[in-house]
């Protein structure tokens, strides 16, 4: 089928699309952006968190035919042209990334919680990231630095 | 591979009779899996997420009628008063991630005994709401769970909303599992007194083939709570009733849990969910 969605907001028509794939196919193997990332496909591990219709879901658990004229947000579309996304710098500054597998999942659900709560507790962080998974950092550093860029996107005024 | 995406539930009912076979998908969080693990591969699939009346609901009085494709992060943040049982049963599912496709509907269309919609609904007592081309027809939630992933839908027949009675007195759900997300129930347990008709509901997930009633536990507690001076839930009735829910259930031994430790855990929990929802019961009534 040919399919036809918003992504990072630019309209994309993507042919020969089969319509039970996921969403996280569509978007790694037939657009080129990698930044949603594969691990288990069934929803466990939150790597490939993308906003849907502005909402956080799994990329891997969303058909490709459900995404007809829908608009996707993705990791690649979060930095601005020199800078990056505030929280992507808190996680750069805050040590928060060591093998980087799960950090464009981390950063998406961020962003979706301090869209909602500018100043989260550490419990309802917790309870906000609980969908992904790290291997590496013990989750310490990913919590200051949702922490860090809470402050800083107070400071910013960006909310 | 067929893919149907109807805008309205006439279209959706129209399809299911001509292709009965037809999987349908909502917020696709259990049929992806099977996709995508090639567990699955139908020839037909049916979209139902663009259908807005199943993506919403609505107050009808004593009752609400919540729509098949309504996601558990709105029945926790919109029906929390109405429905608490429900509300905090959809606070546990999985992630945010999934409690923001996941939904009511698709829940009962898996009919995996450890859902956790399934113990609130049998605990309030509600209906679900079937359609096809040849008409409507409500289901007992009593009547709904056949065995393990099994239900009692015909293949023409597409679940469009639950009717739910609001809460009539203080409702709890627990859940038993190694995290506090991401985890399918070891065992679970939900509960709702009724305090206009003097009644106690309950239902037991993932501790049988099917999600259960505990009946003796429910007359044990009908008879033996204050409903006069609401006085609190002691001890010993607190441990009656717990054997009595453990002696309803009928687990096995699996990959989460023995049945013993179900048995043992399920005893525990629903003491407590007695004396909870009977506490919220007199701060509902003091209100
Ligand atoms: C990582 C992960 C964690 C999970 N954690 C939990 C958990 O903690 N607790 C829990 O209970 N579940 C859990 N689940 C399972 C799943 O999220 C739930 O069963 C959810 O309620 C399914 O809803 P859905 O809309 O996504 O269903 P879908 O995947 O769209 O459909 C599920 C089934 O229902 C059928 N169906 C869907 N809608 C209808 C309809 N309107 N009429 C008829 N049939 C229909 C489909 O054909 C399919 O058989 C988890 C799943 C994942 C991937
Ligand atoms: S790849 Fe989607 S949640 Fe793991
Ligand atoms: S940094 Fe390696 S998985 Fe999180």
């Amino acid at each position: 089928m040919r399919l036809t969605c918003t992504v990072n907001g630019k309209v994309e028509t993507i042919d020969d699309v089969w319509p039970g794939e996921s969403l996280l196919y569509v978007l790694r193997e037939r657009m080129g952006l990698p930044g949603a990332k594969n691990a288990c496909e069934q929803g466990e591990c939150g790597s490939c968190s993308v906003h849907l219709d502005e909402i956080l879901v799994c990329a891997c658990l969303v058909a490709a035919g459900q995404v007809e004229g829908a608009e996707i947000k993705t990791v690649e579309g979060l930095a601005g042209a020199t800078d990056l996304h505030p929280v992507q710098q808190a996680y750069l500054d805050a040590g928060a990334v060591q093998c980087g597998f799960c950090t464009p999942g981390l950063i998406v659900a961020t962003v979706d919680l301090l869209e909602k709560n500018a100043d989260p507790s550490d419990s309802e962080i917790r309870e906000a990231l609980a969908g992904n998974l790290c291997r590496c950092t013990g989750y310490s550093k990913i919590l200051d630095a949702v922490r860090l860029a809470a402050v800083r996107l107070e400071g910013a005024g960006k909310h | 591979m067929e893919f149907f995406r109807p805008a309205t539930l006439i279209d959706a009912l129209a399809l299911k009779s001509t292709h009965p076979t037809a999987l349908c998908i909502n917020g696709g969080t259990d049929v992806m899996v099977e996709l995508n693990f090639d567990r699955k591969r139908p020839e037909t699939l049916l979209d139902l997420s663009a259908i807005s009346e199943l993506s919403e609901w609505s107050d009808h009085g004593d009752s609400i009628l919540l729509g098949a494709g309504v996601p558990y992060t709105r029945i926790y943040q919109e029906l929390a008063e109405e429905l608490p049982g429900l509300a905090m049963a959809s606070r546990t599912v999985g992630s945010l991630q999934i409690r923001n496709k996941g939904g009511v509907g698709g829940n009962l269309g898996s009919a995996s005994p450890a859902g956790d919609a399934h113990p609130p609904l049998l605990a309030s007592g509600a209906a679900v709401n079937v359609a096809s081309v040849n008409g409507t027809r409500a289901i007992d939630i009593n009547e709904f769970f056949l065995g393990p992933k099994k239900n009692a839908m015909n293949p023409e027949e597409i679940i469009t909303s639950v009717l739910i009675p609001k809460a009539r007195g203080g409702q709890q759900y627990s859940k038993i599992g190694t995290r506090n997300a991401m985890v399918i129930a070891v065992c679970s347990f939900g509960i709702a007194i009724d305090a206009n008709n003097k009644s106690v509901g309950t239902g037991i997930g993932s501790a049988g083939p099917t999600p259960l009633r505990a009946h003796e536990a429910e007359s044990y507690a009908a008879t033996h709570l204050d409903w006069v001076n609401g006085s609190a839930v002691t001890p010993e009735m607190m441990k009656e009733f717990g054997a009595l829910v453990a002696a309803a259930s009928r687990p096995i031994d699996d990959v989460r849990g023995t049945a013993a430790y179900r048995r043992h855990s399920l005893a525990v929990i629903s003491g407590r969910c007695l004396k909870w929802a009977w506490t919220s019961t007199q701060d509902m009534r003091s209100k």
